[in-house]
């Protein structure tokens, strides 16, 4: 029983850890491209890394707080406009070869020792050097406070602060994503995933959409980021093609192209993984599956689980099959 | 077997007048018994070495780091018998000599910095350390890797050279080093392209997954010649016969299914993903995540026409060479190659005249693991190491080259894999060694800019 109540609260602690919230925010993003617009966009990790980069940069540099989530915005408005103009002529999987390409290039001109005095090479950039003025922006008193089993300090590193703007932000998102879905812009952007041609024979500009939507996701990638690197540090290996499979990953299972779909698939993703890790590292002995490997075995599982979802489930948990035809 | 220096080396000079001769004397003791216990330590961490290379050769593993250098004369020629000390912030200094090849390492057996200095009593006779200020060098050096450290030699005592623009100064030797590495390169990488490219072309699916199976064709020559002892070529058949098998497989129970049912290329797309994830950690799963090596001797280097490459390097682009031209012969002269191509250029209409795809689908994707396999083993050979990533970091290389010789054409992957090949290693002239993977997926995106289909796409291709 202790056991069960144990495993509970862990999971519970991760699902509202803020690194969830940064996900669930990465993949409304990723919705805008993939659920809604149909852009196979393979490098929203890259997004996520410009915002932790433009933040983290801008605030070691002297920049006040809002002017640093600015530079941040910029960095990925550029990305998507450098990534767009020239791809989103063209068929589905030159765009998906494009950002995955130029994600990884982002990684690695980020990781060079050249630019180390810049972000530090491939050791990234330790939070301490810009979590200061966003701490210094907490209205919360000092000390820590415990609801439940959840105990962290009001404005620690990764504290209450930081999880109230996270899944603030979330929110916010998710309100703003709700409205534009039933907005004419939004079923404007449908009707471009479902069939280009019919809405470019309505004499609207497929193009211009489409850079709007991509646009769009990636100023909220951004923002994942900066949340993503508040409690931690920027590590450009930590945001690299894997994070965008597993944003995939999330956004696929709680269901593309749905409102909620990005944040319950981010939720269900993280402690679905730790479930099975915790349940691997108790029940399985040490003989057969080491502390390391029960890790891999739950990514192994990931993957699977990815293959099966898009086989057999491809609207996700919330999805509605009808509406989602994927055909890029 | 080469115990310690004599005397005190010449840096450390000033220091001890200072201290006066006393303390220089038990310096030079404990430098003694240092040297001793550093001779056993080198002795045995190189099984079997011969006595006067002991302290050159260190052979990372788990519990072992490297520093390690090469040392040439100010004309190039190798710099025996040196002796380097590595001393960590606690604890006692480690010493390596340098053997034939000018050759050091020093094994360590703790994480951590280590001050590395040269002792130039033991140069070779009118060498000097040049940039003598920085002899005494912080080195960090993780267990389980390697650290290199440079010293140079000049003619004149108290020398110092500009390395600054080194890495620029452009020669026709390093021209053409880079050049043949990049042709070596190409040459693996074209392997697993142009299958690649046929299944693109005969399906229309861009599979992420092909990476894994790169590493696998590694993983398994690594299994099968080192862990199991077989020979080499008996390892690399045996590997290239597995591999294949898993593209037979993987088309029997995922592709060939799923193709039936309907899904979508996007989906598909995804489900190859998908796959590379599991893929991906069940390697590190069985294999860990350390760099094994499918040859655990140190490769023999051949010298030709200036270009130095080890003896693996060659064989593999031989065998390249070989297995690309009767790709080439399959493609052009038989029948089944031949359908193959009409697949390729049009399913329906290959259909209607009588081939049966779904047959040539299946051979595609055995072939496709195959050759993939294929490169994996000698990557793995060349690289002289391969891990669960190795895959992982050639796949958008792979990408680039197929794109860039026109998505699912045979021979414009080749040449696609071969341009990027040569560009990924001449950018190592004049850039640093971190941006060379970023060059080649900057020309594919610049390529995609001005010609979206390739050099031998067809332009209605691409949508």
């Amino acid at each position: 029983m202790d056991y069960l109540v144990q495993l509970f609260q862990s999971l519970t602690v991760q699902a509202l850890a803020p690194s969830t919230a940064a996900f669930a925010i990465a993949a409304i993003g990723l919705n805008v491209h993939f659920g809604f617009a149909g852009l196979l966009n393979i490098g929203q990790a890259a997004f996520l890394l410009l915002g932790a980069y433009g933040f983290a940069i801008s605030i070691d540099r002297g920049l006040p707080l809002f002017a640093a989530v600015l530079v941040a915005l910029l960095c990925a408005l550029l990305f998507a406009f450098i990534l767009g103009l020239p791809t989103l002529k063209l068929r589905g999987d030159y765009l998906a070869i494009v950002t995955i390409s130029a994600a990884e290039i982002i990684r690695m001109v980020g990781r060079s020792s050249i630019l180390t005095d810049l972000t530090g090479g491939s050791n990234g950039i330790t939070g301490n050097t810009y979590n200061g003025p966003f701490q210094a922006l907490s209205p919360l008193p000092d000390g820590s406070t415990q609801i439940l089993w959840f105990d962290y300090d009001n404005n620690g590193v990764n504290g209450w602060w930081i999880r109230i703007v996270g899944w603030g932000l979330v929110g916010v998102f998710l309100l703003l994503i709700w409205a534009l879905a039933r907005s004419p812009w939004g079923r404007l952007l449908k009707g471009i995933r479902e069939d280009e041609d019919a809405v470019r024979s309505l004499g609207k500009n497929v193009y211009s959409y489409k850079l709007q939507a991509l646009v769009l996701g990636g100023l909220i990638g951004a923002v994942a980021g900066i949340i993503y690197v508040l409690p931690s540090s920027v590590q450009p290996d930590g945001l690299g093609r894997s994070t965008t499979f597993f944003i995939y990953t999330a956004l696929l299972l709680g269901g593309a192209a749905t409102v909620f779909g990005p944040v319950l698939g981010a939720i269900l993703f993280f402690v679905m993984r730790l479930l099975i890790q915790s349940l691997a590292q108790s029940f399985i002995p040490d003989s057969i599956m080491s502390t390391q490997q029960t890790v891999q075995f739950s990514y192994v599982l990931v993957g699977v689980a990815l293959m099966c979802l898009i086989i057999f489930r491809p609207q996700g948990i919330l999805g509605n099959k009808k509406e989602l035809s994927f055909s890029v | 077997m080469i115990l310690v220096p004599t005397n005190t080396p010449p840096l450390r000079s000033s220091r001890s007048v200072r201290v006066g001769r006393r303390h220089s004397l038990v310096v030079l003791a404990s430098m003694l018994m240092l040297g001793l216990l550093a001779t056993i330590v080198s002795l045995a961490f190189a099984p079997g070495a011969a006595s006067a290379a002991t302290s050159s050769t260190c052979t990372v593993d788990a519990t072992t780091g490297c520093i390690q250098g090469t040392l040439f004369t100010s004309d190039r020629k190798p710099a025996e018998g040196v002796t380097i000390t590595a001393k960590p912030d606690s604890g006692d200094a480690l010493t390596g000599t340098s053997n034939a090849a000018g050759k050091w390492a020093i094994p360590v057996k703790t994480a951590g910095t280590y001050t590395v200095s040269l002792d130039e009593s033991t140069l070779p006779s009118g060498q000097y350390l040049a940039n003598a200020a920085t002899n005494d060098r912080k080195v960090q050096v993780s267990l389980g890797s390697q650290a290199g450290t440079l010293f140079q030699l000049s003619t004149t005592k108290g020398a110092t050279i500009d390395n600054n623009n080194s890495g620029n100064d452009f020669s026709w030797q390093r021209f053409a080093q880079q050049l043949m590495s990049g042709i070596r390169l190409g040459l693996l990488l074209a392997l697993a392209a142009i299958g690649l490219s046929l299944v693109y072309g005969t399906t229309g699916l861009q599979s992420f997954a092909h990476g894994e199976q790169v590493t696998l064709g590694g993983l398994l020559a690594y299994t099968f010649a080192n862990v199991l002892g077989l020979n080499l070529i008996l390892a690399a058949i045996i590997t290239v016969v597995i591999s294949a098998a898993t593209g037979f497989a993987q088309d029997a129970f995922i592709w060939k299914p799923l193709r039936k049912k309907g899904l979508s290329l996007t989906q598909l797309m995804i489900v190859t993903i998908g796959l590379s994830i599991a893929l991906q950690y069940a390697f590190q799963y069985f294999y860990g995540a350390a760099t094994v090596r499918i040859q655990t001797a140190n490769p023999k280097v051949v010298t030709i026409a200036g270009v130095t490459l080890t003896v693996q390097s060659y064989v593999a682009m031989g065998i390249s060479i070989l297995v690309l031209g009767g790709a080439a012969f399959f493609l052009l002269r038989t029948r089944t190659g031949r359908a193959t191509r009409a697949v390729s250029d049009n399913p329906a209409l290959a259909a209607a005249s009588g081939i049966d795809v779904d047959r040539i689908i299946r051979l595609v994707w055995t072939v496709a693991a195959g050759l993939a396999g294929l490169s994996g083993v000698m990557l793995g050979l060349v690289l002289n190491g391969v891990n669960w990533q190795t895959g992982l970091q050639i796949l958008l290389l792979i990408f680039a080259a197929v794109t860039l010789g026109g998505l699912g054409t045979a021979f414009g992957a080749l040449v696609g894999s071969m341009i990027v090949g040569i560009i990924v290693e001449l950018t190592n002239l004049v850039l640093p060694g971190d941006f060379k993977y970023a060059t080649a997926l900057f020309i594919l995106i610049i390529i995609l800019l001005f010609r979206p289909q390739g050099i031998f796409g067809r332009r209605e291709r691409i949508g």
